[in-house]
């Protein structure tokens, strides 16, 4: 479903419809993401990306008018459709060298990751473990990440914000 | 702005529901799926839904950006002022063992601190964007 809904995006001409469509792809990610037991993540991605992308995307719509659709044809480009299908099939074929989903003995999960499911409760509290990792044992991490937003928020103030002085 | 009354209806019923919700995340993130994040996120979809509604003009009343800037600022430097503390309580940077009687205490207190940082700036900062956003159209 991911799949024909992304190619339906890039297939369509309507801007009101492509925005549309990347919130329901955005929806589908986050099942996807409840589906594998990512139950924070998928809050965030239907929240973000369902939810807010969309109405910013609209919002944007409403500012720029609707450009005249362009009825080039589709027409079939061969180095850039080679390079996608490559690069495609390299990364799939590079999955079978993967561990299987939720292998205990994935490299992933044999270095720090024994540590913080069997310590956190007594180190650190929380009963559950992603906050204990999130906000203590990766602290800095995570301070540098709300910077970061709010680094992004004090730059589109900058850019946008302002509403113009009437110059009358 | 065209008024749908079921719309309308609907969304007053949903506004303060999801602003709860995103309290709950808030606050339970310790023990449930969630934290500051996924909170603040939620918080801001809930006012941004309610000025979808109500338009703008009217938020922007009742939430002013000067109050949206100060938390952004508020938020970043609740986290980094719990950090700091820590240090001048003869601990590491961030390590927030020393602000309880217990180790288990403080990490507590200093994770909720963290949180509520982390979930006021991303919430003032989301809904900044927005304002910037849907506000262009006015001038």
């Amino acid at each position: 479903m991911l799949a024909v809904t992304a190619i339906a995006l890039v297939r369509l001409h309507s801007l009101f419809a492509a925005a549309m469509l990347t919130g329901i792809y955005s929806l589908l990610c986050a099942s996807l993401f409840v589906l594998m037991d990512a139950v924070d993540v998928a809050f965030t991605e239907a929240a973000v990306g369902a939810g807010i992308i969309t109405i910013m995307l609209l919002g944007t719509l409403a500012l720029i008018r609707e450009s005249p659709d362009s009825k080039e044809p589709h027409r079939l480009q061969i180095l850039p459709m080679a390079v996608v299908v490559i690069t495609g099939a390299a990364l799939i074929y590079a999955t079978r060298d993967m561990p299987a989903f939720g292998d205990p003995y994935a490299p992933a999960h044999q270095h720090v990751a024994p540590r913080y499911i069997e310590k956190s409760g007594a180190e650190v509290g929380p009963p559950n473990i992603v906050t204990s990792v999130l906000a203590s044992y990766r602290g800095y991490d995570t301070l540098g990440e709300v910077t970061v937003i709010f680094t992004a928020g004090v730059g589109v103030i900058m850019l946008l914000g302002h509403r113009r002085k009437d110059r009358s | 702005m065209r008024r749908n009354p079921v719309v309308s209806e609907v969304s007053d019923l949903l506004v303060p529901a999801i602003l709860l919700f995103g309290l709950y995340v808030q606050f339970h993130g310790d023990f449930g799926p969630g934290g500051g994040f996924q909170a603040g996120v939620i918080f801001a979809v809930g006012i941004i839904l309610y000025a979808l509604i109500h338009g703008l003009e009217k938020t922007r009343k009742s939430i002013p950006d000067n109050i949206l800037y100060v938390c952004m600022a508020l938020g970043l430097l609740l986290f980094a002022g719990t950090g700091l503390i820590s240090m001048f309580l003869d601990g590491e940077f961030l390590n927030y063992s020393v602000l309880g009687k217990t180790p288990l205490a403080g990490q507590h207190l200093g994770i909720l601190l963290i949180e509520l940082g982390i979930g006021i700036t991303v919430a003032a900062v989301l809904i900044t964007l927005f304002y910037a956003f849907a506000g262009r159209r006015n001038k």
